[in-house]
């Protein structure tokens, strides 16, 4: 099959641009860590409630500008609600859904997750910027899936 | 070019057949098109819908009608028109499989309406579970596909008994693109199917309590990322074989893309993960490997933009075009059938390029379930696509129906392409952008409680309810020239344009129609991609999710 000169030049510039562009996301998202969420832990979603840690929901201090924060999604809301964290805290969020699929995003952050029944979602951010971090459910799950939302105090 | 005349002219049994399918596309259209209305008014926050009808009710109907039955329907249409077309008459046994096919489809959109309607599945159309809805939804969506593999078992065997009376002949581009794309359709429905009749059925009728999400959600998904190269493939026909005749130039080359749809089989299939970048329970290696396959599929469709601009410039210069970019003016800027298509490849390269955007990795976290998607696949499905979809009506209608297409209403094609290039740079301008700043898909108004970034969102939604509006007029544009094509146009003949191949092209290569290889191959990918992250799913997996009703 005959290809014409032009379109071999095309179609390898494009794909050799492809490549690079693969094993620079590769390097980014295993070297680097910069990969998207994807935590392998499950728990009972019947359960929630009795089951380490998510009987307690909450923030807890677990080193010098470090916490973590153990939450429920349930419709409408978020377990627990309006954090608040001092500025160039590093926050690691663990997440679980009470019910149906929400989603959990954090607006001008790269906080963007799905948190599913009977799965664990892990995500991390530094929060350096103060200021006021609207948090909403992004996954639809139900007639009041618009008002699903907290905030992130950053001060 | 083909070996008869017989061959220039739609049977008008299988015309019938044809409008068929077209009729219920475009009512899906007009109502679905509605629904999208109300939609983009809602979420500007001036407009309350009055009856108590819900923003999430019309979100279903909107997505449903105009992604699921708009689509399908028109692609079965197009498809038989085509292969009898191209390749000859259907047989009665094959027509009366595709008249099965065409009530088994009604018949679902029918019962699944129904459901939505009464309130009973307001689960959007991707319907996640353990969102759930009446088991009459399911079933009604499942005999939309059954009704869609009987349809195109119809077209494999006409093909196949082409094949079997003219062995060693390559058969007409068009109809191998048809067959190509039912392939295609055929394997990727395997996985909603298994959803819905192995896990939600059996639990949405309470035989069994719990159903595993993950498992849910990955065939979903490993259905929904070809269904949108199911919606897009069809368009492509139309631009490398179709409008080269339209313009009065010639296909480029027949083996290149013979080859482009190949490599859509192979690749549009293994990547269903990159829409599921961010959820949990998903090995991250097996992500990184399926956006790699996924960026494979974008091959072919940089081959169909090099093949497509290759045969505008040829064609131009062959009218003695001077200079880098003169053959751009000798293109036929007043007819319909290639203008209103010409917007829609257009369209593509900005949708491609947020296309690669969404399945980068770590960079869907940015845009991951943002308004900013709903832009991106209104540029690509409802803009490249829909509007190659217009331009294939404004002849293909025609001469189904044995009527032209009047100077006035090519005219009105036109305007109506313009209409829709303003209304959709509005609004899908308007979803990147606040999707950019973090406003929420299929979300109703909401100001989150008084959040000042929410506040910055609401201009954005502001101009999508205005590029909506604008776009709800060119709906109604197509709706008259349709209803003026199928009952009003003066009779006389229309062109079925094929393209020709450039004199002195080689003939395209047996190999391309060795299905056991091509297909051997797709599932060989299939069974790479999916084996061992599935496994794992299912080894690892939690206990199941009851059934719930929030609206």
């Amino acid at each position: 099959m005959k290809m014409h000169l032009d379109e071999k030049i095309w179609l390898g510039l494009s794909f050799g641009m492809i490549m690079i562009f693969m094993l620079i996301t590769g390097y980014q998202g295993f070297a680097l860590e910069m990969g998207p969420p994807s935590h392998k832990e499950t728990i009972d979603p019947q359960k929630v409630d009795q089951t380490a840690p998510f009987d307690q929901p909450g923030i807890k201090q677990i080193g010098e500008n470090e916490y973590e924060v153990v939450m429920t999604l349930q419709i409408f809301s978020f377990n627990p609600a309006n954090i608040e964290v001092p500025a160039g805290s590093t926050v690691h969020f663990t997440m679980t859904s009470k019910d149906v699929v929400h989603g959990f995003q954090v607006a001008n952050t790269n906080l963007n997750a799905m948190v599913m029944p009977g799965h664990i979602t892990k995500i991390t951010q530094k929060f350096d910027k103060p200021g006021k971090y609207l948090v909403l459910c992004n996954e639809y799950c139900g007639a009041g899936h618009q008002v699903m939302s907290t905030t992130i105090t950053v001060k | 070019m083909m070996n008869s005349n017989k061959l220039e002219k739609v049977d008008s049994r299988d015309a019938k057949l044809s409008m068929a399918y077209f009729y219920v596309a475009f009512i899906a259209l007009a109502l679905g098109g509605l629904a999208g209305l109300l939609q983009t008014l809602v979420r500007s926050g001036k407009v309350v819908l009055p009856w108590g009808i819900d923003y999430y009710q019309v979100l279903t109907v909107h997505g449903v009608l105009l992604g699921l039955v708009l689509t399908t329907f028109f692609i079965m249409g197009f498809q038989f028109a085509l292969i009898s077309r191209t390749t000859g008459t259907f047989t009665n046994g094959a027509r009366i499989t595709g008249w099965v096919g065409f009530w088994l489809m009604t018949i679902g959109t029918a019962m699944a309406a129904t459901m939505v309607l009464l309130k009973e599945a307001s689960v959007l159309y991707t319907f996640y579970a353990p969102l759930m809805a009446h088991p009459i939804f399911y079933i009604g969506l499942t005999l939309v596909i059954v009704g869609s593999w009987v349809a195109g078992g119809s077209m494999i065997a006409t093909y196949a008994k082409w094949k079997r009376n003219n062995p060693g002949k390559a058969s007409s581009l068009l109809t191998f693109m048809a067959i190509i794309n039912t392939f295609m359709w055929i394997i990727a429905t395997l996985g909603v199917a298994a959803t819905v009749l192995i896990q939600i059925l059996p639990w949405s009728l309470g035989l069994v309590d719990t159903i595993d999400i993950l498992v849910s959600r990955t065939l979903f998904w490993y259905f929904g990322h070809p269904m949108v190269y199911f919606w897009l493939l069809p368009a492509y026909m139309c631009w490398y074989a179709i409008v080269p005749k339209i313009i009065g130039g010639k296909i480029f080359s027949d083996s290149l893309a013979r080859l482009s749809f190949i490599l859509f089989l192979l690749f549009s299939i293994p990547v269903g993960f990159h829409h599921q970048l961010v959820e949990p329970g998903i090995d991250p290696a097996w992500k990184y490997i399926q956006v790699v396959l996924t960026f494979m599929v974008i091959i072919p469709s940089l081959m169909t933009a090099f093949s497509l601009f290759a045969t505008f410039e040829s064609f131009g210069r062959s009218k003695g075009a001077k200079g880098l970019f003169g053959w751009f003016r000798k293109l036929p800027w007043g007819d319909a059938r290639f203008v209103v298509p010409f917007i829609g490849m257009l369209s593509f390269i900005p949708a491609g390029a947020g296309g690669i955007i969404n399945a980068s990795h770590q960079m869907n976290a940015v845009i991951h379930n943002t308004i900013w998607v709903t832009g991106h696949f209104h540029l690509t499905a409802a803009t490249a696509v829909v509007l190659t979809f217009f331009g294939i009506s404004y002849w293909l209608i025609p001469h189904l129906t044995g009527r032209v297409l009047t100077k006035a209403m090519n005219k009105l094609a036109i305007i109506q392409g313009i209409v829709w290039t303003i209304g959709m740079s509005f609004m899908s301008g308007a979803m990147h952008a606040a999707g950019l700043l973090g406003a929420p898909r299929r979300s109703s108004f909401s100001e989150y409680g008084g959040a000042a970034q929410a506040q910055e969102w609401i201009p954005y939604q502001i101009a999508q309810a205005v590029g909506g509006s604008i776009l709800f007029i060119g709906i109604i544009l197509v709706l008259i020239i349709f209803i003026n094509l199928a009952f009003f146009a003066p009779k006389g003949e229309t062109e079925f344009p094929v393209g020709e191949v450039a004199d002195g092209a080689e003939k395209p290569p047996l190999v391309f129609e060795n299905w056991k290889l091509w297909l051997g191959i797709s599932a060989a990918l299939i069974l790479f991609a999916y084996t061992i992250p599935f496994i794992d799913i299912i080894q690892n997996a939690p206990p199941g999710s009851k059934g719930y009703k929030f609206w």
